[in-house]
């Protein structure tokens, strides 16, 4: 079986961003950048099928600049096999991604994708669906089990009222959610390892994909900032402000 | 000009969502059409005809709607949003599997989660797990787009809409349901209660959140809880607030034990009212927080409870 896992590149879950101050967008100079949080934990989740012996190659893909090639190597030092890095500048539309996997997915014969359920920078929610619809695959999101059983997936979503289990035909498209599993760190000697994995250089047109956007940003704002009230010295004094202050109880 | 809402109900009733979904398309303007798609549901069909603003309810009824599998609803979504401006759903699980399935279909964008309408191709929504909100415009033909339910009244009841049937079905092999476990509790939803009392990790472990029932029971308050919480096992998942939880906005949140990462105030900033108990002075929640008590929550808890009792 042969696994295509997403790594985009964003900028790191602990980092707190701002505004630039003239509205055009978020202020990332010397930011540090990571994988994508959820985008590990499918790279985690493909590792565990090649452990058990379910999977043979797992191929890491990003769209995005040359320096997505640091999640790349990451994800290679993890234990993926191969990297591909589709060349593209800034953001790209999560159609026009979902575009390039379905090119990369006939040209790879890929057996299962595995992407995160949700890039954190533009918080999207949408790869994983768009590319289930582009290939007619069946779609597996909000995973937080997965299980390969003769030619199927059986996974476990998270939904908002509890879970829900379905068994997909592969091959077929998983999103991760934040509980799969616990993504491990990369060894040393495996970082130097993954410095030989092949990884190649592709444009969107060598795939015959076109990213042209409908999508224009107009201006992107700070949030109204919540200002810190006060300090309440004691139970008392906090039932008495929400009762008589702020009357919501 | 006509919109499409996608209805979300679990063939009985319809879900909360929609009536935030319905608000945001009559703010776009225009007609609204409602598509049920369902098996033996037309008691939601019955519902959504009432919504005022609603001119008309498609309705599919078949066996293959039963579970919303997006292989199944997502091209009957696809078929009917061809002849509409805008299709739009609520931002919740629901609506997150389908939509983004049904504009690939439809070869268009998907603009997820929005805040807020500035024109009919014009919508804000936040980035950066609220960091930031962007503006952005669409140019594609139809406009296919989640609703964040808390940025949205609710729709209300009042209106009479025509009922369509359709047999438009699609049957497919590749996906089977195997099953659900829903949680089943007597306290409101988390996303429509107007009172959420939340713990974290400093809940220490999942027996203690009887402490926070004493008090829901008392204000007759939804649970939330934070990652950590859910991780640790104190509480199922769908407890979970913040930006990969649900985004709630009650009158009154209170937040237990917990610190206040970004990715937990993503989901609870925009609540009326935010009230929080943490025994570090420091914790960020108290730079949110209309209300901060620094203490230690196994003693003010049973505090609380006892002083709501009057
Ligand atoms: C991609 C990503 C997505 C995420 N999504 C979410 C999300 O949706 N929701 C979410 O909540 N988190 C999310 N997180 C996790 C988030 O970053 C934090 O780790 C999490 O919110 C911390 O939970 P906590 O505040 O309960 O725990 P902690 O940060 O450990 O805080 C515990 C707090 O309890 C207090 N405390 C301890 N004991 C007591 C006591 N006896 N009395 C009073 N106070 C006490 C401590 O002072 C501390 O402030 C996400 C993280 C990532 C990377
Ligand atoms: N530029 C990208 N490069 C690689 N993978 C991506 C990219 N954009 C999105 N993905 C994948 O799709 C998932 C969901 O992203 P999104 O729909 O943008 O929230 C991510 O977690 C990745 O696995």
């Amino acid at each position: 079986m042969k696994i295509l896992v997403g790594v985009k590149r964003v900028v790191d879950a602990n980092v707190k961003v701002r505004v630039k101050s003239d509205g055009t967008g978020m202020d990332l100079a010397n930011a540090k950048m990571a994988i994508n949080p959820f985008c590990e934990i499918a790279v985690e989740e493909a590792i565990r099928m090649k452990e058990a012996g379910v999977a043979d190659e797992i191929i890491a893909v990003s769209v995005g600049p040359q320096v997505c090639q640091e999640q790349i190597r990451t994800a290679l030092a993890l234990g993926s096999d191969r990297g591909i890095l589709v060349e593209t500048e800034g953001q790209t539309d999560p159609l026009a991604v979902a575009k390039i996997f379905k090119a990369i997915i006939e040209k790879e014969e890929i057996d299962l994708v595995i992407l995160g359920k949700l890039s954190i920078d533009t918080d999207n929610n949408q790869v994983g669906q768009m590319l289930a619809a582009l290939c007619n695959y069946p779609q597996g999101t909000f995973a937080c089990s997965t299980e390969i059983k003769e030619g199927k997936i059986e996974v476990s979503r998270e939904i908002d009222g509890g879970e829900q289990t379905v068994l997909l035909d592969l091959p077929a498209i998983v999103t991760t959610d934040l509980r799969l599993n616990e993504p491990r760190y990369a060894s040393l000697p495996n970082i130097m390892k993954a410095k030989k994995k092949p990884i190649d250089i592709i444009q969107p047109s060598d795939l015959g994909v076109d990213i042209s956007s409908n999508l224009k940003t107009l201006g992107i704002e700070a949030p109204a900032e919540r200002s810190a009230g006060v300090k309440v010295e004691s139970v008392a004094e906090l039932v008495d402000k929400l009762r008589n202050e702020a009357k919501v109880i | 000009m006509a919109i499409l809402v996608v209805a979300e109900h679990d063939n009985s009733s319809l879900k909360p969502g929609t009536l935030n979904a319905v608000s945001a398309a009559q703010q776009i303007g225009g007609d609204v059409n409602v598509l049920v798609a369902g098996s033996d549901s037309r008691a939601v069909v019955e519902a959504a005809a009432q919504l005022t603003g609603v001119v008309k309810v498609i309705h599919a009824d078949n066996a293959c709607y039963e579970h919303q599998l997006a292989e199944s609803v997502a091209p009957l979504i696809a078929e009917f949003g061809k002849n509409h401006t805008h299709v739009l759903a609520a931002a919740t699980t629901t609506g997150k599997n389908l939509l983004p399935r049904v504009a690939a279909l439809l070869d268009v964008a998907q603009i997820s989660d929005i805040v807020e309408i500035r024109s009919e191709d014009t919508f804000v929504r936040p980035i950066y797990a609220g960091n930031a909100l962007a503006t952005v415009q669409s140019s594609d033909s139809i406009k296919v787009l989640t609703v964040r339910t808390t940025a949205f009244a609710d729709a209300v009841i009042g209106g009479e809409a025509i009922i369509e049937d359709t047999d438009f079905g699609v049957e497919q092999g590749s996906t089977e349901f195997l099953g659900e476990t829903l949680s089943v509790s007597a306290r409101p939803e988390l996303t429509s209660a107007s009172i959420i009392i939340s713990g974290g990790r400093g809940m220490q472990d999942g027996e203690n959140f009887v402490l926070l029932e004493k008090v829901a029971d008392k204000l007759g308050a939804a649970i939330g809880a934070s990652r950590a919480a859910v991780d640790a096992g104190f509480v199922p998942n769908d407890y979970q607030v913040g930006q990969t939880g649900k985004i709630v906005a009650p009158d009154l949140y209170v937040a237990v034990g917990i610190s206040g990462a970004i990715q937990h105030l993503a989901g609870m900033k925009d609540s009326k009212v935010i009230a929080a108990i943490n025994k570090d002075e420091e914790a960020p929640i108290f730079q949110v927080a209309d209300y901060g008590l620094v203490a230690d929550l196994f003693k003010a808890l049973p505090e609380l409870e006892e002083l709501l009792t009057d």
